[in-house]
């Protein structure tokens, strides 16, 4: 698969990795979570067209922890759509080890650059600046 | 993981909590910063033991490390439920040393702060995968609780079959409001009180004993 070109070294401006379901379903948790982080601290803006898994939103809060560090990289801002509105998992789904994650765009950049400024059901409204 | 694994895996966990009754439960207190947790662990801890969990502040992430109280025999309505109380820090995904800057702490002491609450949190997150029977969830009732953290943290908990109690604190300020809690998580019981004030103690252990005994 081919890697995203960075760009060139003077060029101004945020980038945003806009992240495919497909491209995502064939990662590993920790390899998704790597790549989310990687762009992150790189100071760009990533967003997931399919989000995580809660298990994957528990490790990447985790390892985003560990990484965090003074005047280097302060964490993540992250913003999902509610998926409130979406049908309840079943006991059998839950049972064999399926967890939702379809239909829940995901906006995830450097705290120090991404701050929320509105979020309803269908609208995540945010202020992006540079570094 | 192949689909068997996973069969076999959930069954044993199902198996795990039924046959597991005579030890106590492991409750985490979990929920954002400054939302009350220590306190509410310390109301609970001295009505029950007389012994404090650890010191409480309105600076964030006074709590660093997870304490935890053991044996904390609850009686309600006949029934009696023995829970250990994991109090932890505030989750958060992000943490920043100069937030500190402002509570007049020194840089060296607000970036040890940052470095211990990030360790905390870190472990908080582990153990709510891998060693909580049951969450207490506590919320500000005076603040928005439809923030991303507690929408994801609330969303992980369901995926562990956890059971889960949520607490709206701080009912005792103007500003509380605890239907917005109500309507952010209406698929969870919301209990009101005032782990500060001690108010509306006696449902929020009717409520333990029921979900967690």
């Amino acid at each position: 698969m081919p890697e995203a070109t960075t760009p060139e070294d003077g060029e101004d401006g945020v980038r945003i990795d806009l992240i495919s379901g497909a491209r995502m379903e064939g990662l590993t948790s920790m390899e998704k979570i790597r790549l989310i982080l990687d762009s992150v601290r790189d100071g760009d803006i990533v967003v997931l067209e399919a989000g995580l898994s809660p298990e994957e939103e528990s490790k990447l809060i985790e390892v985003t922890m560990t990484e965090i560090s003074p005047d280097d990289f302060s964490g993540i801002e992250i913003e999902t759509y509610p998926t409130s509105g979406q049908p309840n998992q079943g006991l059998v789904g839950r049972l064999l080890g399926k967890e939702e994650t379809a239909n829940k765009l995901t906006v995830i950049g450097p705290a120090n650059q991404i701050e929320t400024l509105h979020k309803d059901e269908d609208l995540i409204s945010a202020l992006v600046s540079r570094k | 993981m192949g689909l068997l694994t996973n069969l076999r895996d959930s069954i044993t966990r199902v198996t795990d909590r039924l046959f597991a009754d005579d030890e106590p439960k492991r409750i985490g207190i979990y929920g954002p910063p400054n939302a009350g947790k220590t306190t509410l662990a310390n109301r609970i801890a001295r009505d029950w033991t007389g012994d404090a969990v650890g010191p409480e502040s309105h600076i964030p992430h006074e709590t660093r490390r997870a304490r935890r109280k053991e044996n904390v025999e609850i009686e309600r309505n006949g029934k009696t439920v023995t829970i250990d109380i994991v109090d932890t820090p505030g989750v958060t995904t992000k943490v920043d040393y100069k937030e500190f800057l402002d509570h007049d702490m020194e840089k060296e002491d607000a970036v040890k702060r940052s470095r211990e609450a990030t360790e905390g949190v870190a472990e908080a997150m582990h153990w709510l995968r891998e060693d909580v029977d049951g969450v207490i969830y506590v919320l500000d009732s005076t603040t928005d609780p439809f923030t991303q953290v507690n929408t994801m943290l609330i969303g992980i908990i369901e995926s562990q079959d956890l059971p889960v109690l949520i607490f709206a604190n701080k009912v005792d300020l103007d500003e509380a409001d605890v239907k917005r809690i109500d309507d952010a998580f209406p698929q969870h019981e919301t209990v009101p009180l005032s782990a500060l004030e001690g108010d509306n103690m006696d449902e929020v252990y009717e409520k333990i004993a029921e979900y967690f005994g």
